[in-house]
């Protein structure tokens, strides 16, 4: 085995670390602890973490890379000649995986030819079958990998007593784990009155409509698990992959787009912004020229643009990347800092707006005035003061990009064809739904994953805009 | 007002040469017309003279910026920045790859492009507002709540799912329109009928809640107080007051939209085969065709800052607070 650290592990991976730093701040200053309090404080946004952290795990464990020791075929080794074989150098696969694949290893390689529909036994389309008689029948084939512990003659009613028995099982792991879950939430909140403050929904943080959502979570996960051992519990697509698998895969790369690419959108955005906002001048000037020329230009058209100046990059460039994996790698990086350099755009214009007023302000005049340096003031006072703009800006931005994603994909200008996404599952079974009957799980595995993840993160966004924006304080004294 | 048009206008040609700067780079210099010629060419068959030909026939041969071989002026104008760029200014355009006018195909294709545009923009606006004043009437009740729920769920749905199942629904579950194609005339009609639903179904989780805010703000204001303070009665405050106020944010906000329809639908048009500016701009993409992409970048911005400008006079129309320097 040998560890591979692609560039957008690493960066996810200190964005982990970035952030757990923070939390321990916010944890320490209470005047930044206030906020995320009242995001906690919402029934909606609490429902909503276990969701996403769900997702979060899985995008990490996704985010852990490797490339298997090959094992040498018998006899290979050891050449006609010499006696002892010396041990040679250890072959590595050309392959990249990742922890989420070695933990998924039986839906990875329970590979069927072509279509099956969920749940199912069989595939989608008829074959023909030589008997043992000599004689050709054509008629739908068994699956390699569903239902084998069944008996012989497979029918419905044994499919569904065995579905329901597996089922049953794996809610029940599932409930069993919530349990452990709420036994330990019970005695972190012991202070507030334990198991019971949750179940009466007094605790200071709204843990009970964590724990339901947690328990939906959990059963779901546990139910669609025990399935996954023996079934295609979302079917396989065109080449005889497991959809499932497909749409975990997926969560990944949408991660990444959503999050790595308000790193690079950030520190232009809050630099930019306060800049023209404080300094105003030509500085003003000069960064509201650039972000009227970056809007001028249709953000999809920049994009594709630009993508394809990649595309062209890399075909010129074959042998800088090692493996496929490498080079969708980088790919999708790319897509980060154009999504990044196209958006920052927005939160440059917030941000301005709030230096100007901010730097008539008292406090600002009074440091200005004991010679605090400008450069001082706004990172200080400024930056510091329109914080909530830019928290508000990025758990609002997350959503979009996960979705334009997908759209990129599919016009054929986002992540690398051989990088799995929502948007190359959607491109792939594009005209699924035109076949008959209709081949629908491909489409609907990729649009519900995402569905989930967006509305997850679009409700949690809401809370913290409700949280941290003042204007919306204001609205609900006018309420 | 003549004299604030006038600078705007010099602020839109500084911003066009930047936009055409810019593109510049990222077409011919960050990639050499070499590596473009060997993307079209395909790898295989591709010896120096076939790459010269190629660049030789698209008018790529000639020095990027400055031509020390020709006489007088032409040591500037006998450039690839001339040729390419520089006439963008005038909309000639050049050919795309299959030898057509580009200018030909914007001509033919914005027809459609507005066809289908434009409907979905005004119904989607009507609904939009109608939704969004209906939540705020009753803000904080049962509607109010669930009408948010409904709006961000909507929007979290991906744009890509109306346009696959609304097709698939209404044209081939029910058979009720064609899949897809388009036709001139009255005809068009029928054609066009589901890409302006899914397009106004797309639209309306994210537009009902950003009008929604929009008249909350309003209704913070104190004006609004006063006219309560007043006695009047909560529908002539929304309907006299608060509303006409909000229309000054919406008209503008229309107004910078509306150059921009041009442009057409991006994806809707190349699924629903509509032939308009957004199909073409996917298959340039698709085709990796630059001179169309280059095009339609500048020709997207140019829109957009017509839309600006527009913006700027229509706030002096309908806003008496505001007037130019």
């Amino acid at each position: 085995m040998k560890i591979v650290l692609l560039w957008s592990d690493g960066l996810l991976w200190g964005l982990v670390l970035v952030g757990l730093l923070l939390v321990t701040q916010v944890r320490r200053h209470e005047h930044l602890a206030v906020p995320w309090r009242r995001v906690g404080q919402s029934r909606v946004a609490m429902a909503c973490l276990p969701v996403l952290l769900f997702f979060v795990c899985v995008g990490l464990l996704d985010s852990m890379h490797f490339r298997p020791q090959l094992e040498r075929a018998p006899g290979a080794a050891a050449s006609p000649g010499t006696a002892v074989a010396a041990p040679a150098a250890p072959v590595y696969s050309v392959e990249v995986l990742s922890a989420l694949d070695q933990v998924l290893k039986t839906l990875r390689a329970s590979r069927e030819r072509t279509y099956s529909a969920p749940l199912a036994t069989h595939a989608y389309v008829k074959e023909s079958i030589d008997r043992p008689d000599g004689t050709t029948v054509r008629e739908f084939p068994r699956l390699a990998h569903a239902g084998m512990g069944l008996a012989a003659p497979v029918t419905p009613a044994s499919v569904a007593a065995d579905l329901l028995e597996r089922g049953a099982i794996g809610a029940l792991a599932g409930g069993g784990g919530w349990m452990l879950v709420m036994l330990l939430l019970a005695w972190v909140v012991r202070g507030e009155g334990g198991l019971l403050a949750i179940v009466r929904d007094t605790t200071s943080l709204r843990w009970r409509a964590a724990l339901a959502a947690l328990l939906v979570l959990l059963v779901v996960t546990g139910v669609l698990g025990a399935w996954a051992l023996e079934y295609h519990v979302l079917g396989t697509d065109k080449v005889g992959q497991d959809v499932l698998y497909l749409a975990l895969k997926s969560v990944r790369t949408a991660l990444v787009i959503g999050t790595l690419t308000t790193v690079v959108m950030l520190p232009l955005a809050l630099a930019l912004g306060i800049a023209a906002g404080y300094l105003q001048g030509w500085v003003d000037d000069a960064v509201q020229f650039v972000y009227t020329t970056l809007n001028s230009i249709p953000s999809v058209l920049l994009i594709a643009a630009a993508v394809l100046l990649m595309q062209v990059f890399i075909d010129g460039h074959a042998d800088l990347f090692q493996t496929t994996a490498e080079r969708a790698d980088l790919r999708l990086l790319f897509l980060c800092v154009i999504l990044g350099l196209t958006s920052w755009t927005g939160l440059a214009r917030l941000l301005r707006a709030e230096a100007l007023k901010l730097r008539e302000l008292e406090y600002v005049q009074a440091a200005r005035a004991l010679g605090v340096s400008s450069l001082g003031i706004m990172a200080g006072h400024v930056a510091r003061n329109a914080m909530h703009l830019a928290i508000i800006t990025l758990a609002m931005e997350f959503s979009g990009l996960v979705l334009a994603e997908a759209v990129l994909s599919y016009i054929g200008v986002g992540v690398d064809p051989s990088m799995i996404s929502f948007g190359s599952m959607i491109n792939a079974a594009r005209l699924e739904l035109s076949r008959e009957p209709a081949v629908w799980w491909s489409l609907a595995a990729a649009f519900s994953f995402m569905f989930v993840l967006v509305l997850a993160a679009n409700l949690l966004a809401d809370a913290v805009r409700d949280a941290f924006d003042p204007r919306v304080a204001g609205l609900r004294g006018a309420r | 007002m003549t004299s604030y048009l006038l600078r705007r206008l010099v602020y839109a040609l500084v911003i066009l040469l930047a936009v055409n700067l810019l593109t510049f780079m990222l077409f011919f210099v960050v990639n050499t017309p070499d590596d473009m010629a060997r993307m079209q060419l395909g790898s295989k068959r591709v010896t120096p003279e076939a790459i010269e030909r190629w660049k030789q026939e698209k008018g790529y041969d000639k020095p990027r910026w400055h031509n020390p071989e020709a006489p007088g002026i032409e040591q500037f104008t006998r450039t690839i920045f001339f040729e390419k760029s520089v006439r963008l200014f005038l909309f000639e355009f050049g050919n795309d790859i299959d030898g057509r006018s580009i200018r030909g195909e914007i001509l033919d294709r914005a027809g459609p492009s507005l066809a289908l545009a434009v409907p979905v923009f005004l119904v989607g606006l009507a609904l939009n507002v109608t939704f969004a004043l209906a939540m705020a009437l009753f803000r904080a009740s049962v509607l109010d709540l669930w009408g948010v729920v409904v709006c961000i769920a909507l929007m979290s749905i991906s744009s890509l799912f109306y346009i696959i199942s609304g097709q698939y629904l209404v044209s081939k579950a029910f058979a009720l329109v064609p899949i897809s194609g388009f036709s001139g005339g009255w005809d068009a009609l029928r054609f066009l009928a589901l890409p302006i639903l899914v397009g106004v179904a797309a639209g309306i989780g994210s537009g009902t809640r950003f009008y929604r805010t929009l008249f909350l703000e309003e209704m913070g204001r104190d004006y609004v107080r006063t006219a309560r303070a007043k006695g009047l009665p909560e529908s002539a405050v929304m309907f006299r007051h608060v509303l006409r106020n909000a229309l000054i944010p919406i008209l503008t906000g229309v107004v910078a939209v509306i150059p921009t329809l041009f442009m057409g639908s991006l994806i809707a048009e190349s699924f629903f085969g509509v032939p308009g500016l957004g199909s073409y701009t996917i298959d340039a993409i698709q085709s990796q065709d630059f001179s169309v992409v280059r095009s339609m970048v500048y020709l997207g911005s140019v829109l957009y800052i017509v839309g600006l400008v527009l913006t700027d006079i229509s706030y002096t129309l309908v806003d008496p607070r505001v007037r130019f320097e």
